[in-house]
């Protein structure tokens, strides 16, 4: 028992100091040459544009069910005007990042996983070395590149989406004024509020993408090896972002609040 | 460490001073475990340069592994492998893709980009990393796949070939750039005989046409064979395949490896006379 209590731990440690020598060698590999411009356009275009759909209907239908959520519980005190600074608040500072990423990772983590892992797989990876090129620099750095600079604008466009889904029910459903929704969002939030909800997807986009490239760059053992680390690339994916999330927070709310 | 750039009296490189029947690759007492398993034990062997090297043996013999090793995809526990002049055993990643630039690679299954087409497969080296105009390029990728015999075939996805065809277009994506040295691995595994035999010509083409060193990894016989027997010649502008003369055959050096040690090296001839059981089991 004991001892494969100390393999599995061996396992683990081997696999987070593997997992932080990629991530190092990506910071590294984006600041020097060669970097490969097309793949990083093509990657911002994937992630990014390829995204776009997902992410509206999730902040749509989020920021919708939260006004209507809330609505009934602000009805008990008699604070239904204030549903706009409920929605507001919650997407902005939370809601948002967060459920853009766990979407992020879902659609993109397993498809990066799925896509180096094929490729490890057929050998074409080892292709790339044999072929003179660091298979870092073409399939990681593009990809993080575009997880680290797409998933903060994916998530203004969420949080925006969603305070429209709220306002849609507030509006029609709770009968609120429109005016008196969107200055309950502008009077319920600090200047602190935009900052965390931007400056969290920075760190979210980079987790979600660097963890999948190397689950999909580990992969072992054919077909079967491709689907276990897809499976991985997003449950990992989305325990970080949850993990993430709360030490972020934690460290802007002592820094800012 | 570099031995090509080390320069002898009245300038002449160690190589030019070696001249033919140089070696182009070197393994000395090279070893490779993982963990408990031993893959390499103790290979040595030496490829001289223009010559073919038919490395045989059952699965998990190891074959393979001296190819990633040459060409600095795995690191060995022991030894010395000198390539092209480069000690690659020692050499950073970084140190090792300049060493690449001289050594083609043809892939189990071929190992060809599926997002990318058979024309951006073939150029992919000098499209990426060479200062060539496009055209000029262009020119090479349709060049290397006329030689190959797929010049039809240049803007299909590797997805929409079949699979003599996809390792056909590994050799002349590893030809592209005109290295000195090509390693083969497992070239004609699963391909029919009148196929496989189409990639035979290929390896022969190159190896007696282009001056091009060779390793060729196989478990297949029939290949080894026919590769070590035959020659490509240019008649009246055409390119024959024919049965080599003795000497010719004699080149050709035949490797068997078991259990992670060479227990056979030597020409044709050799390895059909051998006496020894294991041998005359995998010969049968």
């Amino acid at each position: 028992m004991l001892t494969l209590l100390r393999e599995w731990l061996k396992a683990a440690l081997a696999d987070v100091q593997e997992y932080v020598i990629l991530s190092g060698r990506t910071v590294r590999s984006s600041f020097t040459r060669p970097f490969y411009f097309r793949d990083v356009v093509e990657q911002f275009d994937a992630i990014g544009v390829g995204s776009l759909t997902v992410v509206l209907l999730t902040g749509f239908f989020t920021g919708a069910v939260l006004a209507l959520q809330s609505g009934i519980t602000l009805d008990q005190f008699g604070a239904r005007p204030l549903v706009g600074r409920l929605v507001g608040a919650s997407m902005i500072k939370e809601l948002g990042p967060v459920l853009t990423a766990l979407m992020i990772t879902g659609r993109v983590g397993s498809s990066i996983a799925a896509e180096l892992g094929s490729m490890g797989v057929t050998d074409q990876i080892n292709a790339l070395r044999a072929l003179g090129t660091d298979p870092v620099r073409k399939l990681v750095v593009p990809r993080v590149l575009a997880g680290f600079f797409m998933v903060p604008v994916l998530t203004v466009i969420a949080d925006f989406v969603g305070i429209a889904g709220g306002w849609v029910i507030a509006r029609f459903q709770m009968g609120v004024a429109s005016g008196v929704y969107w200055t309950s969002i502008t009077e319920g939030l600090f200047w602190q509020d935009p900052w965390m909800g931007i400056v969290k997807p920075f760190f979210l986009g980079f987790v979600i993408v660097s963890i999948a490239c190397h689950v999909g760059l580990r992969v072992q053992g054919g077909t079967q090896g491709v689907g276990r680390a897809t499976t991985k690339a997003v449950v990992a994916g989305s325990v970080a972002v949850l993990a993430v999330d709360f030490f972020v927070t934690k460290l802007m709310v002592w820094l800012f609040y | 460490m570099e031995l090509r750039d080390r320069e002898g009296p009245g300038g002449v490189t160690l190589e030019e001073a070696l001249g033919p029947g140089s070696p182009i690759v070197v393994f000395d007492r090279v070893k490779l475990a993982f963990d408990e398993t031993v893959v390499l034990a103790d290979i040595s062997f030496t490829l001289i340069k223009g010559r073919t090297k038919l490395m045989l043996g059952a699965s998990g013999s190891g074959k393979s592994t001296i190819l990633k090793i040459l060409l600095g995809l795995l690191r060995p526990d022991g030894g010395v492998v000198w390539v092209n002049g480069h000690r690659v055993d020692e050499l950073s990643e970084d140190q090792l893709m300049a060493v690449r630039e001289d050594i083609g690679m043809v892939f189990q299954e071929g190992a060809l980009f599926d997002s990318l087409t058979v024309a951006e497969n073939v150029g992919y080296k000098l499209y990426e990393q060479s200062d060539k105009p496009l055209d000029e390029v262009r020119r090479r990728v349709e060049e290397v796949l006329g030689f190959v015999s797929l010049g039809e075939y240049i803007d299909r996805m590797p997805s929409e070939l079949s699979g003599g065809q996809r390792r056909r277009v590994a050799i002349a994506r590893a030809m592209a750039t005109k290295p000195r040295l090509l390693l083969y691995d497992e070239p004609t595994t699963g391909l029919d005989p009148i196929t496989a035999t189409t990639v035979d010509d290929e390896i022969i083409k190159l190896r007696d046409l282009e001056n091009i060193s060779s390793i060729m990894v196989t478990h297949q016989l029939r290949d080894a064979f026919y590769v070590a027997t035959h020659t490509a010649r240019r008649q009246n502008g055409r390119i024959v395949i024919v049965p080599a003369d003795e000497a010719k055959v004699r080149e050709a050096e035949f490797m068997m490896l078991r259990d992670g040690l060479v227990v056979f090296e030597g020409d044709a001839g050799d390895l059909r006379a051998s006496e020894d059981p294991y041998l005359r089991t995998f010969l049968s």
